[in-house]
């Protein structure tokens, strides 16, 4: 319409720039420690830990089990949301819901209350069904989200030039959901890859189990790091692969349509087996763990044993940490947010995507380097509540950064104008205008962060001050001793302190979707929106 | 006195400028159009004003302030002056009062001083003066496109500006509500004294609401003038196809006639931005305005030619083919091919017998359906360019 194509850039926002490099080095400072003293170690001593028999087990266990959940996953997500999206469904709100609710679920609290159950699962089968089945939202999400705002139009016309449904499908809808079935997943894949507790429940031996061993017996913490080490490298392979994947499919497809029909598909006799497949998975994800959790919270043994005292004060120190950690991790993702909202150019996506590099890091290696660090550098603040907290940031920060993006993109620069040309300066503008308005994302942002960090669980074993026990590390110490009667109540505690910020989470959404409505009357804006969100 | 003054702006990093070495003046309390096609600059060239854009050389003087010149760029905030953008852009978390009221906060401004600001008899002066003021706690997503350009007004009117800058603010508007909008604002800002600058790809609504024109293509002004002067003398062909419905014959100059395909046509001779006017015995290009053909029934033109005498000093087209020219017989015979209908008046496509196509634009009552045999002659002096390359 107008020539805003020709509008030259303005000058290069550099204080931006410069904080948001503060943030990325304060994120990567940890594990290029890490990094730097493996390499800079001994090599003999290195050859050591690389001649263990132990190590191409490990790494072909990870693999193998990564894979495997990925490719799972895939499989039951995407006709998941190919039934959210685009069947006709009784009740699809409140099968939507279903659909999200193993994301709440921490893969250790599922994979206890699977053995509280069935005491003899183990391995591989065992870690392969529970990780798989959590981690399948996602990929219904992200596709389910790309389906709704894709259009069966390239269908409807391949229909009509022969092709059958599924080939349809293939020509018409998978190019617009590819990306977001690639986003899917990384996540999955770099999920399992860094998952500890499901894992060491199952007693399968992957890389971050043997890590934890290999730290608490402390006299090889070398072969932690290097183990450690491998992990990344593994980890930043998948994501890098996945960039390069996605890459291709954006050129291949340069522009997918954005306005036109969705065509919902009659099941018909796939109804049952449809339903099936969306009842299935939260079944074997949450309410089959949450059923044995609740069942052995009210027996005898446990109710004799309940510590009332000691329960509330791990809910106080989760709650602690974890709002702490979102602070840290609001704090970095800010500038790096905004950033990317507002402006382009390679230095800008460069600084983007460094920061969604902690996407990569396992919570354990976060963890490890942190001890590494705080010891060699600031001693004195080892086992501190605030290096867990920075860790929890560090972990965290790629869920902030990516909803503070959304949330200050969905500001309208002209808002920003029109208060400059109203004699505010930047920085007033900034605050009573763009922040003012990002606001709703900035604090779901923060929930997020808040979630997440209250079920880590390996970062918080190996960074927690001496003595200060949340509920994720007290329901750990009772199922490593199996006493599985005994971690109920805080596994059902912590649940229900999770399930808070998720429930506020929810609220804040539907607080940024009013937002969106008043800022964007045409939807156009926030389909954009969401499409960014999504990829 | 808050006359703007942009002398020899030029404005554009990587590469090619987006504007190149622009002069424009608007005399004090003057709305002045800038019209141009999509990329031309204009908005560039309004923003660069507002100081949201730095300028890479040249100078913006605003009343008697400096605002920009080689080095200094005053920010945006400090050069006291209103904006209207297109999307109108309330501030959604503000009603409509507030929004009045966020604009005379005069850089304090937050959603609380907006809301206790937003009680002053100002903000009741500004709203009614909008015909706003029933609307005043409506939440800005409740209000329609037209309503909500007159809010963006009435805030960027609130900061007491200097200098109003609206960028195409009737873009999003039906046709309808364009035209009330349009007379509004153009009394508001005379009502307040306030200089003006609009921005616009719409010619139509640049010559009818804005003191004066400046017509932009590729980063430059190619004129600047009365919308009459814009029209009338356009500079450049270019400028005339641009404001307005425009035929463009080839033709060669002799003095003060130039020869044409439908004969000798009285001209005036128009220099081009260098200077250089055509000179005698070359290729010009000449302009006729739709409007300035006259079209009559071939029958009706014969019966008025015997009946009335020929009138003195009309320069009419003379059929080149000397058999054409009876006496009273003025113009060119042809045929009407098309009719493009629109209520008030009618553009009439004509084939004249050799070969020459015209567009002619008639009113209502002179009417003639497809397929008529008419009679075609032109009123007044014509303008001859040099062909551009």
């Amino acid at each position: 319409m107008t020539d805003r194509v020709a509008t030259p850039s303005p000058r290069r926002p550099w204080g931006l720039i410069a904080a948001s490099l503060v943030a990325v080095a304060l994120a990567a400072i940890p594990v290029v420690h890490l990094v730097v003293r493996v390499l800079s170690a001994d090599p003999a001593e290195l050859a050591a830990v690389f001649d263990r028999p132990r190590i191409p087990l490990l790494v072909g266990n990870s693999v193998l089990l990564a894979a495997s959940v990925t490719v799972t996953a895939v499989a039951l997500g995407v006709p998941s949301a190919f039934l959210l999206a685009r069947a006709r469904l009784r009740w699809r709100g409140a099968w939507a819901v279903l659909a999200a609710l193993p994301l709440a679920m921490p893969s250790y609290l599922a994979a206890y209350g699977w053995l509280a159950w069935q005491p003899s699962m183990k391995g591989f089968w065992a870690a392969w069904l529970v990780l798989s089945f959590v981690s399948v939202p996602y990929v219904t999400l992200p596709v389910a989200a790309a389906l709704r705002i894709g259009s069966t139009g390239l269908d409807d016309v391949a229909r009509t030039l022969g092709r059958g449904p599924f080939g349809s499908f293939m020509l018409g809808t998978w190019p617009q959901i590819r990306p977001a079935v690639l986003a899917g997943a990384l996540l999955v894949c770099l999920y399992t890859l860094s998952d500890f507790g499901g894992v060491a429940l199952f007693r399968f031996p992957v890389l971050t189990t043997a890590i934890q061993q290999a730290y608490s017996a402390s006299f090889s913490r070398d072969e932690a790091a290097v183990l450690a080490v491998l992990l990344v490298g593994l980890a930043l392979l998948v994501v890098i692969g996945e960039q390069v994947a996605r890459g291709r499919a954006a050129r291949r497809i340069q522009a997918a349509p954005t306005a036109g029909r969705r065509r919902m598909t009659r099941l018909g006799p796939w109804t049952a087996p449809g339903l099936l497949l969306l009842a299935l998975v939260p079944a074997v994800a949450v309410v089959v763990p949450v059923a044995v959790l609740l069942s052995r919270v009210l027996t005898a043994e446990t109710l004799q044993a309940f510590d009332g005292a000691n329960l509330a004060q791990a809910i106080g120190n989760t709650v602690l940490l974890s709002a702490g950690g979102a602070v840290v991790a609001v704090a970095l993702a800010l500038p790096i947010g905004v950033l990317a909202a507002r402006h382009r150019g390679r230095m800008v996506r460069g600084i983007e995507s460094s920061g969604y590099l902690a996407l990569g890091l396992p919570g354990i290696v976060v963890g490890l380097s942190l001890v590494f660090f705080s010891l060699s550098v600031v001693p004195a603040l080892y086992q501190t509540a605030l290096v867990l907290a920075f860790g929890y940031g560090i972990l965290f920060m790629p869920k902030a950064i990516g909803s503070i993006r959304s949330a200050t993109g969905q500001v309208p620069t002209s808002l920003e104008d029109v208060s400059r040309t109203l004699g505010n300066s930047r920085a007033r503008t900034w605050w009573s205008v763009t922040a003012r308005l990002a606001r709703p994302g900035i604090f779901a942002a923060a929930l997020l962060a808040a979630v997440s960090a209250m079920k880590e669980l390996p970062a918080t074993l190996m960074l927690r001050p001496t003595g200060t026990d949340t509920l994720a590390v007290e329901l750990w110490q009772r199922t490593d001793i199996s006493a599985y009667g005994a971690a109920a109540p805080y596994a059902v505690a912590l649940l229900l302190v999770a399930a808070v910020p998720a429930f506020l989470l929810s609220d804040a959404r539907a607080g940024r979707e009013a937002t969106r409505e008043v800022i964007a009357p045409e939807t156009r804006a926030g389909r954009e929106a969401t499409r960014e969100a999504i990829a | 006195m808050s006359r703007l003054e942009v002398r020899d702006l030029t404005v554009g990093y990587e590469g090619a400028p987006v504007l190149h070495a622009v002069d424009v003046e608007v005399p004090h309390g003057e709305l002045l159009a800038i019209v141009g096609p999509s990329g031309c600059g204009k908005t560039t060239l309004l923003r660069t004003i507002a100081g949201l854009l730095r300028a890479r050389s040249g100078e913006i003087r605003i009343g008697q302030r400096m605002v920009t010149t080689h080095g200094i760029h005053l920010a945006p905030e400090k050069r006291r002056i209103g904006w209207v953008p297109q999307d109108a852009a309330l501030f959604p978390h503000l009603t409509v009062a507030e929004n009045v009221a966020f604009g005379m906060l005069a850089g304090r401004g937050s959603a609380r001083a907006a809301r206790r600001a937003a009680k002053s008899d100002e903000v009741r002066r500004l709203l009614d003066l909008v015909d706003l003021a029933p609307l005043a706690h409506r939440a800005p997503g409740q209000l329609s496109g037209g309503q909500a350009q007159r809010v963006a007004l009435a805030r960027a009117l609130a900061s007491g500006p200097e200098l109003v800058l609206l960028d195409e603010p009737f873009g999003a508007l039906d046709p309808m509500l364009r035209a009330d909008l349009r007379a509004a604002v153009r009394e508001l800002l005379r009502a307040e004294g306030v200089t003006g600058i609009l921005v616009t790809h719409d010619q139509a609504e640049a010559l009818s609401v804005a003191d004066r024109v400046a017509v932009m293509r590729g980063g430059e002004v190619l004129q600047l003038g009365t919308p009459e002067e814009v029209y009338r003398t356009p500079a450049t062909p270019w400028v005339a196809g641009f404001v307005g419905d425009a035929v463009f014959l080839p033709g060669v100059l002799h003095g003060d006639e130039v020869g044409t395909a439908i004969g000798r046509l009285r001209a005036v001779p128009v220099a081009d931005a260098a200077g250089l006017a055509p000179e005698d015995g070359a290729d010009v290009t000449v302009l006729v305005r739709p409007e300035e053909l006259r079209v009559v029934r071939a029958d009706a033109a014969s019966v008025a030619g015997g009946m009335a005498a020929r009138p003195a000093g009309t320069a009419g087209l003379r059929g080149t083919d000397p058999g054409d020219e009876g006496p009273g017989d003025e113009g060119l015979d042809g045929i009407v091919t098309d009719v493009e209908y629109t209520g008030h008046d009618a553009m009439l496509a004509l084939a004249l017998a050799d070969g020459v196509s015209l567009r002619a634009r008639v009113t209502a009552s002179e009417f003639v359906p497809r397929g008529t045999e008419v009679r075609v002659s032109i009123a007044g002096a014509v303008l001859a360019y040099r062909p551009e390359t």
